[in-house]
């Protein structure tokens, strides 16, 4: 393989093209009191790419992609987006910035309908003001329906027309887990965040989900930062992994690279002592 | 013809986005509307517009600004009958203080200064959540009402400590005072109750509605995903203090006449108001005029049964009234929780597939 991964962009052997860098942590370090969640770790994010970030449990995994949402304030080190360091910013803010995540246990909104939980991922798109609102005329109106247009085109893409108008409380774990990769998508994120997208999912689901996870990619040029415990899909799926151990960084490549690293063989599979 | 979707084609999503998607829906809607305005005035007396129409659809706009705040938004409040109390005594001074003005505009002044209000009293909220809010809102109940019984200036040092609606008109016609007419009082309650449910209603449909119920559901997703916790919230508060603030102005000058504020926006306001929307359904525009509907009209149907039906003592009827609206609440909340809106929407759910419900 002659592919030059430093390069400021390059195409990977399945023709995709992974830019320059879109988001880089530089050593971070994260304190809940005297618990050192995450300890002095760098690693960056490029345009187009699927990045994994793997682990055992507690590892720090979920913390690393709250500090990167901007939920956890890191006590050190800086992150970049898009080459300027990111103030201390809230969640909200993070947002209008253009990342979009999902979570681990399913946050989405219960009592509302499947469209107007994909509907709310538009949120930064829509600019009337309350009175317009209030009348429902001009722009209200005008950007209603222009931004249906396009949640209407994520859910062609994630097949969930059926369900459109059922409220999210009734729907089965699967097709929630996909109704929020739904809105997460509507919000045309530069950066998107899944946090163990195939948790708890058959065989069957686990497909269907990577399927989306590589379309997207691929379709969309979404570059996505996905948690994921099944060792399968994620050495699949992903470009680069970033693989972590009691809040340290033990290993960062491939996923070739990473399955031959004997850090992560060790934190994966223990390491004997006689 | 029969109450279903098929066969009502939707070709853009204007059609879909509309609020009565079924076609009997629609009718049902209209015939209401045509009723309303067009039949009820000329029928309406005295005692039918006091008893029943004036404290129905005055309630019903409270109700729809307090369910727009704890139904749609998630934030509880106690302090319902204090922001009425703030409509009324703004929209009194108003009156008082600007006579060539007209009422409506000083009407939706009231709602805007009580919508500063709320929006004061909002401001906790960013930091207290669920039992405490409702405590802070509670004490803004009782602040106010300490306010305008201690501060002469807001009952212009009257003798009584009560506030009186001097008489006022629009279009030439009298609505406040003791010289209105039943059918100007319907009216002027009516107009706004359909103008402020409209707005309710596009306010909750849009994006304003999915932060707040965003904010209801789940508040650190909403606030992940790009709501602003802090406007979220003190927009439902401001809106929502604005319809109640409306709904005090109306009640004081066009339903009462003469107000006192410990009297007429105490504490049992706000629990009337609250039991509204909790009878009527929580994130509901139907569920408040549901639930004002029947908080109004059962003490009317009650009375009018054991008093009038079965010739009882008043006091006898009246506290059995008490009894009867007591037990029915409790009884309510075990077998509905969600509110007559839920019984509404699966007679409707059941109505779809009727005559052949397999």
């Amino acid at each position: 393989m002659t592919t030059d991964m430093n390069a400021d962009s390059y195409v990977t052997e399945d023709g995709r093209t992974i830019g320059p860098v879109v988001m880089d942590l530089k050593n971070i370090t994260l304190r809940f009191g005297g618990v050192v969640a995450i300890k002095d770790i760098s690693f960056d994010i490029r345009e187009g790419e699927i990045r994994a970030i793997i682990g055992p449990n507690g590892a720090g995994k979920s913390s690393m992609l709250n500090v990167i949402s901007g939920f956890y304030k890191p006590q050190e080190g800086e992150v970049y987006f898009r080459g300027s360091k990111r103030p201390q910013m809230k969640p909200y803010q993070v947002a209008q910035q253009g990342l979009a995540r999902t979570f681990q246990n399913i946050a989405l909104f219960d009592g509302m309908t499947v469209l107007d939980n994909i509907m709310t991922g538009r949120l930064n798109k829509m600019k009337a003001n309350i009175f317009q609102q209030a009348i429902w005329k001009g722009k209200a109106e005008r950007e209603e329906i222009e931004n249906r247009e396009a949640c209407e085109k994520v859910i062609d893409f994630l097949e969930i027309q059926h369900i459109r108008k059922t409220p999210v409380g009734r729907l089965p774990y699967g097709l929630k887990k996909r109704v929020e990769l739904a809105r997460a998508l509507a919000a045309e994120p530069s950066l998107l965040l899944l946090d163990e997208p195939m948790a708890g999912m058959n065989v069957e689901e686990k497909e269907d989900m990577s399927r989306f996870i590589l379309d997207m990619n691929d379709e969309f040029g979404t570059t996505i930062a996905l948690i994921e415990h099944d060792m399968g899909v994620v050495m699949d799926l992903s470009d680069r992994v970033v693989v972590m151990d009691y809040g340290k960084k033990i290993g960062d490549g491939t996923p070739d690279e990473v399955r031959n690293n004997q850090d992560v063989i060790d934190a994966y599979l223990g390491v004997s002592h006689d | 013809m029969f109450y279903r979707e098929a066969g009502d084609f939707k070709t853009s999503y204007k059609d879909d986005n509309q609020t009565f998607p079924i076609r009997l829906d629609r009718m049902g809607y209209y015939i209401v509307m045509f009723v309303a305005f067009c039949v009820v005035p000329f029928f309406v007396n005295d005692y039918w517009v006091n008893s029943v129409f004036a404290p129905f659809l005055i309630y019903a706009i409270a109700a729809l600004g307090l369910n727009i705040l704890t139904g749609y938004a998630g934030q509880v409040s106690l302090g319902t009958g204090g922001f009425m109390a703030v409509g009324a005594y703004a929209v009194y001074k108003l009156m008082v203080a600007f006579p060539d003005v007209s009422i409506v505009i000083h009407v939706l002044l009231a709602g805007g200064i009580t919508a500063v209000v709320g929006v004061l009293f909002g401001l906790p909220s960013l930091r207290i959540k669920g039992f405490y809010l409702a405590v802070a809102t509670l004490a803004a109940q009782f602040f106010l009402v300490w306010v305008f019984n201690k501060v002469p200036w807001f009952y212009n040092y009257s003798a009584s400590g009560q506030i009186n609606a001097p008489e006022r008109s629009v279009f030439g016609v009298i609505v406040t005072g003791p010289n209105t007419e039943a059918w100007a009082k319907y009216m002027i309650c009516l107009v706004f109750v359909v103008v402020l449910a409209w707005v309710a209603r596009n306010l909750t449909r849009g994006m304003m509605g999915r932060k707040w119920m965003g904010i209801r559901d789940m508040d650190i997703a909403a606030e992940i995903i790009g709501v602003n916790p802090l406007m979220a919230k003190l927009t439902a508060f401001a809106v929502s203090s604005f319809f109640v603030g409306v709904a005090g102005a109306l009640f004081f000058a066009v339903y009462l006449g003469a107000a006192e504020a410990g009297e007429s926006f105490g504490i049992a306001k706000s629990f009337l108001i609250l039991f509204m929307i909790i009878i009527g359904g929580l994130g509901s525009i139907f569920g408040s005029f549901a639930g004002a509907a029947f908080m109004v009209l059962l003490p009317v149907l009650l009375k009018n049964v054991l008093v009038g039906g079965l010739g009882w003592p008043t006091d006898l009827a009246a506290h059995l009234e008490f009894m009867v609206v007591g037990g029915l609440i409790v009884i309510f909340l075990i077998l509905e929780p969600h509110g007559l809106a839920q019984l509404w929407r699966l007679t409707k759910e059941k109505l779809r597939l009727w005559p052949f419900p397999h």
